[in-house]
């Protein structure tokens, strides 16, 4: 089949294409030398430079305060959202669903502009806080996403049963649904603080003096003299990346 | 479930419709405001109710940004799909054991932090970058290229970003196509083009458009990618607003250019959604 053999040399010729430049980063971050792409032995210096950067380590803080806060909320909105679409039936529903996904589809940066102009406008200032709050904004329609999928797949009789012995609609939605939901809640936070902790578009025109987050700082440091702190801390954010999402997939398989 | 017209709002969505309604809704109908409203002299905006905003997009330093975006994110959908479709269809045929693994394979890149993938290419492609060293050590360049702050830096860089985009959509349509189909096709002599064109890909186009769309629509809104990868000559759409909103602060005209290109998106959703594609991401 020669037709095959080429589909299989194309497919690893597009895998290739998306993990090189990964692979790349992270090897040269180990290199000793300052200014070029060239090998000069191994070093961790960049590393341990990292960890002295005081604005650096203070955009971290920044960075996990704004996932944090912000996943949590979208927890629970995204929940309440997921249980109302698929448990529920009410008026506007399908308007409803759409505006849901609005915030995932129109482009971040007319989403970064509008929250701009929303802040300036009702005169709050730009801070962490201004910040959390757009991240919410498209953070919650993806947990609400990812958590109704689940849901659908549950039968709701499990539910009904709890109620015919006695359960109120809370307990049972506590003990019967919650459980059973918990892995696919679970998954959609972790995509959700990820989504939190990379995003630069809406952070950017959201940040306020003092409030730069770990993209943010990225960003600038990319816009000026590119060093190979960099690569070190690119090498980090990888990883990171991959372990929430490795989690994230470990926990929804179940 | 069919909604029963007429049952009240649970008080289950009432957070989130607030919450929607608040800081979303509000934002864009401010943006659509703001955007017939005339610049101040010092950068802030006066109330005087203008189509200015609108009909200056029509200059052609804008028309060309616009025209460049729509080219590139073109582009970059087209090489997404023919890169795209031969993974697509390989995971597709995989056993199902490695679907998982190759799937998570082309997830992974996705969800790790854009900047850093798009710093990758600044490392590769830089005048001084990995790609220059190489060229020049195995003596096959004498000058280096100057890749980075073209077209083709801004080429690249996205559809590296958004290549997962377009294999997902293409596999859940593949991974459905029953494989007794092309079977036939061989059976029928077909040459491997025609089984191509007469047999995968009518039954892959719900697939082929819900890829598109998902690649076309980021594309046309870039920001980071020709920012980082292109220079002050190969500005998009985004790079357009944001300086609009934050160097020139002409926050009016920022706003119209925002909303043509918000316009634009929503069009093309609803056509994808009438098309019958949202089906193939399920």
């Amino acid at each position: 089949m020669k037709a095959r053999t080429w589909l299989i040399a194309a497919s690893v010729a597009d895998l290739s294409f998306l993990y090189l430049p990964i692979a790349i980063l992270v090897v040269f971050s180990f290199n000793a030398s300052k200014l070029s792409a060239r090998w000069q032995g191994f070093s961790l210096q960049w590393y341990g430079k990292l960890f002295t950067d005081q604005a650096l380590l203070a955009a971290t803080v920044n960075s996990l305060i704004v996932a944090t806060v912000s996943t949590a909320i979208a927890g629970v909105l995204g929940v309440l959202t997921a249980v109302a679409l698929e448990r529920r039936s009410f008026r506007w529903q399908a308007a409803f669903e759409g505006l849901l996904l609005m915030p995932i589809v129109i482009p971040e940066i007319m989403m970064g502009v509008a929250m701009l102009l929303f802040f300036v406008m009702i005169k709050l200032p730009l801070s962490l806080m201004t910040m959390t709050i757009a991240h919410t904004v498209f953070n919650f329609p993806v947990v609400a996403l990812i958590v109704r999928a689940r849901l659908r797949k549950l039968d709701p009789r499990l539910e009904e049963a709890a109620r015919d012995l006695g359960a109120t609609p809370w307990v049972a939605f506590r003990r019967v649904t919650l459980p059973l939901l918990m892995p696919g809640i679970i998954g959609a936070l972790l995509m959700a603080f990820t989504l939190s902790l990379d995003d630069f578009i809406i952070s950017f025109f959201t940040a306020g003096v003092g409030s730069t987050t770990l993209p943010i700082k990225v960003y600038g440091m990319l816009k000026s003299a590119v060093t190979p702190e960099v690569n070190a801390l690119s090498a980090i954010l990888v990883l990171v990346s991959m372990g929430l999402v490795a989690v994230a997939t470990w926990v929804q398989r179940k | 479930m069919s909604p029963a017209s007429g049952s009240r709002i649970p008080w289950l969505v009432v957070p989130s419709a607030a919450t929607l309604l608040l800081f979303f809704l509000v934002p864009l109908a401010l943006v659509l405001t703001v955007s017939f409203a005339s610049r101040g002299t010092y950068g802030g905006i006066e109330w005087v109710v203008t189509l200015g905003n609108y009909t200056s997009i029509a200059d052609p330093l804008y028309l060309r940004i616009f025209w460049r975006s729509l080219w590139l994110a073109g582009l970059t959908t087209g090489f997404c799909l023919i890169m795209g479709f031969p993974l697509a269809y390989i995971i597709a045929r995989a056993p199902t054991r490695w679907q998982g693994i190759l799937l998570l394979l082309v997830v992974i890149p996705f969800w790790t932090n854009f900047l850093v993938r798009t710093y990758a290419w600044m490392f590769i492609l830089r005048t001084e970058g990995l790609l220059n060293t190489i060229l020049a050590g195995l003596g096959i360049i004498h000058e280096p290229l100057n890749i980075l702050f073209t077209d083709a830096a801004v080429l690249i860089g996205l559809v590296y970003g958004y290549l997962p985009f377009m294999v997902l959509p293409l596999y859940a349509a593949l991974e459905r196509l029953d494989p007794s189909l092309i079977e036939a096709a061989w059976d029928l002599y077909a040459r491997p083009i025609q089984v191509f064109s007469r047999v995968v890909l009518p039954l892959a186009k719900p697939g082929v458009i819900a890829g598109c769309v998902l690649v076309f629509i980021p594309s046309l809104g870039a920001y980071v990618t020709p920012d980082l990868l292109g220079g002050a000559r190969t500005m998009m759409i985004g790079n357009l607003i944001q300086h609009q909103y934050l160097v020139v602060r002409d926050w009016p005209f920022g706003s119209a250019l925002s909303f043509v290109l918000m316009a634009g998106v929503l069009a093309m959703v609803l056509y994808f959604l009438r098309a019958g594609g949202a089906k193939s991401l399920s």
